[in-house]
Parts: structure tokens; C-alpha cells; sequence
């Protein structure tokens, strides 16, 4: 089966500050992959080549088969911020993406309606931004950028600035979610625990310039729970990927 | 206070009143003269919001356009900040000229004032308008057209409303002073007379119908932005509580 991305030796310096050296990433349909990184590496970068909204030096995209690069609208993207607009309500919100690929507003508002309740934000349909926890409007984020494109999703960060118990019950949440969909997700994340209790692969990079590191297939078996987090082989994982963390 | 001591002052004779009226014998006077200035009220009212109209039309037009093309901007820029330092009071005659006494030279002058703050605001506004909102945008390969209409304008609505606030003290204003050049009716020649013969009752009256007409525009637009913007009311709200 062709992968649905495949990042090919990408390099991208902005002027003189070399960002990516070299990094190459295949995501394979219906798996989820991680990118792991310190903090200004480039991942988000990486993110923004693959979306399209930035052009790399050198290298390739390749999305399900065509080469992609510097072409929006292929995959959806949630960016590493929630990107709300403050002044459209969560429904409205949630619409955005519809409207671009060109539904009218009352179809879009519709068919965006039935994931509410899914994504946990039932009863909030008509709340603004400001007036919702952070959790919520990350699911909101991610609501939004599921509507785009339920085929290839980017997450950059979208747990990031939650606070740890919250985050443990998004992750729970994620998973959940993710056993009715057919999406292929790249995923970038700080947590060496996230990482591990969500992916198939882990992609480990390296500080700025970033190459490649060291990858990291995870076999734990699906469906996974709070257990996962403190089973031998989760530990086993978790303390080869902190090793070479260390070596930086 | 201030107005009761005024009243005082001219009462007791120490100011002549065609210098300083008091303030019962401006009221009165403003009564009195009530059905003769309606006209002329109307007359500037009508001048004053087909010209703020026509300068809320074009100053979008120019800022969007001006924003949307930076070769456009370059050039137009530069003159637009010139054009706001000719003293409008020394064009005005010229316009008369030009277009004669009706209303149309007034119209003029009240756009030449108005539309500036407009413009300049909104185009201020839709430049600091957030890059990664628009990255969001543009990732989903959303046209220019979606980008102004679902990111840009909407987040530069605060900025318009600043622009038209300072536009709509000065609209009244504007069409007063085309009145005083030139014109057969409106609260200017309506001043002017009053002014010949010394009425400075009536020419204070005229003052407070200007300040009142201007602070009602100007509240009529805060009116606007409210509705206009509901989620600004939530900005200081708490957040509720996480539910899972
Ligand atoms: N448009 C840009 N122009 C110039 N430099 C940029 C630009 N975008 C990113 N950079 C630089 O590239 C480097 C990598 O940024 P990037 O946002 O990709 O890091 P990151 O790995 O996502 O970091 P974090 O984990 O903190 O989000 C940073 O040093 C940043 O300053
Ligand atoms: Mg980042």
C-alpha cells in the first residue's frame, strides 16, 4: 500500500539560520505517527512545508502519490495555537472549514452540528471562544480541522498547553475518538509519554538543524488505557527514547 | 455649576449679552427659533450622512484595495497623507465655484474629512490583522476573497469603528463650514445670519445643535459596534469549567 505522506529529504534554512538539515518521514494510511523534538527544532516547520505554506530548500513532498509541493489544502492542519476566531461562535467556528471547500453556512452549520456531541462540545454550540476551557477549545480546534479532512490530519501540538490531568483525559478521549475514524495522523509532541501511548511510529529529531534520530515502531497492542502508561514494555520504550535525549 | 454662574454673569449685566448671552435666553431662543432652524437642522443632517455614507463606502474600498495591493498602496498612500494637509477651510471657496451653492460642495467636504480616518484605520487594522490566522486560512487553500471576508475584515472591525468614531465628531463639522463659504440654507448660513445681526443667542443655539447632532452620530455608531461585535462583551468573561 503507497503511504499517504512521504517526506523526503527535506532542508529548509531561514537565511542563514539552518532549521532542517535533513529529515525524511513516511506516514502509512490509517496509522498514527509522532514527531518528537526539543523545543525549535522544527517541527512545526516541517508542518508548514508539508501543508504548503512554506516551500523547503530541498526535498520532496509526496502525498498519496503526487508530488505536493508548496500546494495547500491537502491535508488538514491544526496548528500549534488553537487559531479560534474570537468573533464567531464554536458552531461558526467549526464551520470554517466547511465554508472554504465551499458549503453554504446553513449546510455547513448542519453538518458540522452532528460532531458535537462527539467531540465533547454539545450545549456549546453557540459560546464564543473566550467563554470556553482550554480543553474545550482544543477539541473545538481539532473538530475544525477534522471537518477539512478526515483523511490526513497534521496535529501540532494540540495538547500542549493543558494542564496534565487534563491532558491524560484528552489522550483517553483521542484514542477513543480515533478507533471510529480512518484518518492517518502525524503528530508532533513534546511528551515522550504522549508519544509513546498514542503512536504506531515514533519519529525522534534531533536540535536545530534537526535530522532524524532514531526511530521508534510501537507494537503495544489496541486498544490501549490509563494501563498502558506504567506496562513494562510502555517503560521499556519510554527509557530508550530518554537515553538518547540525554546524549544531546 | 460652570452654567449657573454664567447665568449669573450675564444676568447682573457685567458681560453685554450680544457678547455672552445667558444661558435661559440661549435655551429660550433655541425654542423659539425652533421651526425656522428645523430646515436648516435637516438640511445639514441630510449633507452630513449622504457625505459620511459616501466616505464609509469609499474608505473601505481604498483601504481594502490599498491592502490587497501594495504597488496600489505605494502610490496612493503618499498622496492621501498630502491631501490631509491642505486646510479643507481654503478649499472650500473653490468648490463653490465649482459646483455652485447647492448641496453637492458640502457633500464634498464632509467625504474629504470623513473618509481619511476611515481609510487609514481600516487599513491599519487589516495589516496587523494575526499572520497564522491567515496561515490557517490559507493552509485549508481558501481564496483571497474567503480570507478577507472570514479572517481580515471581521478582525478589523475594531479598527473601522475607531476610524468612523473620529469620522462622525468631525462630519458635522465638515458640512458646517461648507455652509459658511456658500449656501442658501443649513445651520452654518443659519450662524451666519445670526451673526450679522448680532443674535448671539441663535449662534449659541447653533453650537449646541452641532454638539448634539454630532455626540447623537457618534452614539448611533457606538450602537452599531456593539451589535456589530457580541463577542467583544464576552472578552473578560471567566472561562467555565472543564467538562470531560
Ligand atoms: N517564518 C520564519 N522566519 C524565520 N525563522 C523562522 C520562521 N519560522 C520558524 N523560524 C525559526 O525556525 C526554528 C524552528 O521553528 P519551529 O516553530 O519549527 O520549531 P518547533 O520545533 O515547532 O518548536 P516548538 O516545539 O517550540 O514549537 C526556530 O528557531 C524559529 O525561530
Ligand atoms: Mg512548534
Amino acid at each position: 500500500m503507497p503511504n499517504k505522506i512521504e517526506v523526503l529529504n527535506i532542508k529548509k534554512s531561514f537565511g542563514s539560520l539552518g532549521t532542517i538539515e535533513n529529515v525524511s518521514v513516511s506516514l502509512e494510511k490509517n496509522k498514527f505517527v509522532s514527531i518528537l523534538g526539543p523545543s525549535g527544532c522544527g517541527k512545526s516547520t516541517l508542518f508548514d512545508i508539508i501543508s504548503g505554506l512554506e516551500k523547503p530548500d530541498r526535498g520532496d513532498i509526496i502525498i498519496d502519490g503526487i508530488n505536493c509541493i508548496g500546494k495547500t489544502g491537502k491535508v488538514s492542519y491544526m496548528h500549534q495555537k488553537d487559531l479560534l476566531l474570537p468573533w464567531k461562535t464554536i458552531l461558526d467556528n467549526a464551520c470554517i472549514s466547511l465554508q472554504v471547500k465551499g458549503l453554504r453556512i446553513r449546510q455547513a452549520r448542519d453538518k458540522a452540528g452532528t460532531y458535537f456531541n462527539l467531540f465533547g462540545l454539545s450545549g456549546f454550540e453557540s459560546y464564543y471562544p473566550n467563554q470556553l476551557s482550554g480543553g474545550m477549545k482544543q477539541r473545538a480546534a481539532l473538530l475544525r480541522t477534522y471537518l477539512f479532512s478526515d483523511d490526513i490530519m497534521l496535529l501540532d501540538e494540540p495538547f500542549g498547553g493543558l494542564d496534565a490531568i487534563t491532558r491524560r483525559s484528552m489522550q483517553l478521549w483521542l484514542l477513543g475518538l480515533l478507533k471510529n475514524f480512518k484518518s492517518s495522523i502525524l503528530f508532533i509532541t513534546h511528551s515522550v509519554d504522549e508519544a509513546i501511548f498514542l503512536s504506531d511510529r515514533i519519529y525522534l529529531f534531533s536540535k536545530r538543524p534537526a535530522i532524524v534520530k532514531a526511530t521508534f515502531d510501537i507494537n503495544i497492542q489496541r486498544p490501549r488505557d490509563y494501563k498502558t502508561f506504567t506496562s513494562a514494555h510502555f517503560n521499556e520504550i519510554k527509557e530508550k527514547i530518554i537515553n538518547l535525549l540525554q546524549v544531546e | 455649576m460652570l452654567i449657573a454662574i454664567w447665568e449669573i454673569i450675564s444676568r447682573t449685566g457685567s458681560v453685554p449679552s450680544y457678547i455672552l448671552p445667558a444661558p435661559s435666553i440661549i435655551i429660550y431662543s433655541l425654542f423659539s427659533n425652533f421651526s425656522l432652524m428645523g430646515r436648516h437642522i435637516l438640511v445639514t443632517v441630510y449633507e452630513t450622512l449622504v457625505g459620511f455614507i459616501i466616505s464609509v463606502f469609499l474608505g473601505i474600498i481604498i483601504a481594502i484595495i490599498m491592502d490587497g495591493l501594495p504597488f496600489v498602496k505605494k502610490v496612493i498612500y503618499p498622496l492621501l497623507i498630502t491631501s490631509q494637509t491642505i486646510p479643507i477651510i481654503t478649499l472650500a471657496p473653490l468648490f463653490i465655484i465649482w459646483f455652485g451653492y447647492g448641496y453637492l460642495p458640502k457633500i464634498i467636504i464632509v467625504i474629504l474629512i470623513c473618509f481619511f480616518p476611515i481609510s487609514i484605520n481600516l487599513l491599519q487594522g487589516l495589516g496587523s490583522v494575526d499572520i497564522e490566522l491567515i496561515n490557517l486560512l490559507k493552509s485549508m487553500g481558501a481564496s483571497k476573497y474567503q480570507i478577507y471576508k472570514i479572517v481580515k475584515l471581521p478582525a478589523s472591525l475594531p479598527s473601522l469603528f475607531s476610524g468612523l468614531k473620529i469620522a462622525a465628531t468631525y462630519s458635522i463639522m465638515g458640512a458646517t463650514i461648507g455652509e459658511w463659504v456658500g449656501g442658501k440654507d443649513g445651520i452654518g448660513v443659519f450662524m451666519l445670519r445670526a451673526k450679522y445681526s448680532f443674535a448671539t443667542d441663535k449662534v449659541f443655539g447653533a453650537i449646541i445643535i452641532i454638539t448634539v447632532l454630532s455626540i447623537c452620530l457618534l452614539k448611533l455608531i457606538e450602537f452599531i459596534e456593539r451589535k456589530s461585535m457580541p463577542w467583544v462583551a464576552y472578552e473578560k468573561n471567566d472561562t467555565l469549567g472543564e467538562q470531560i
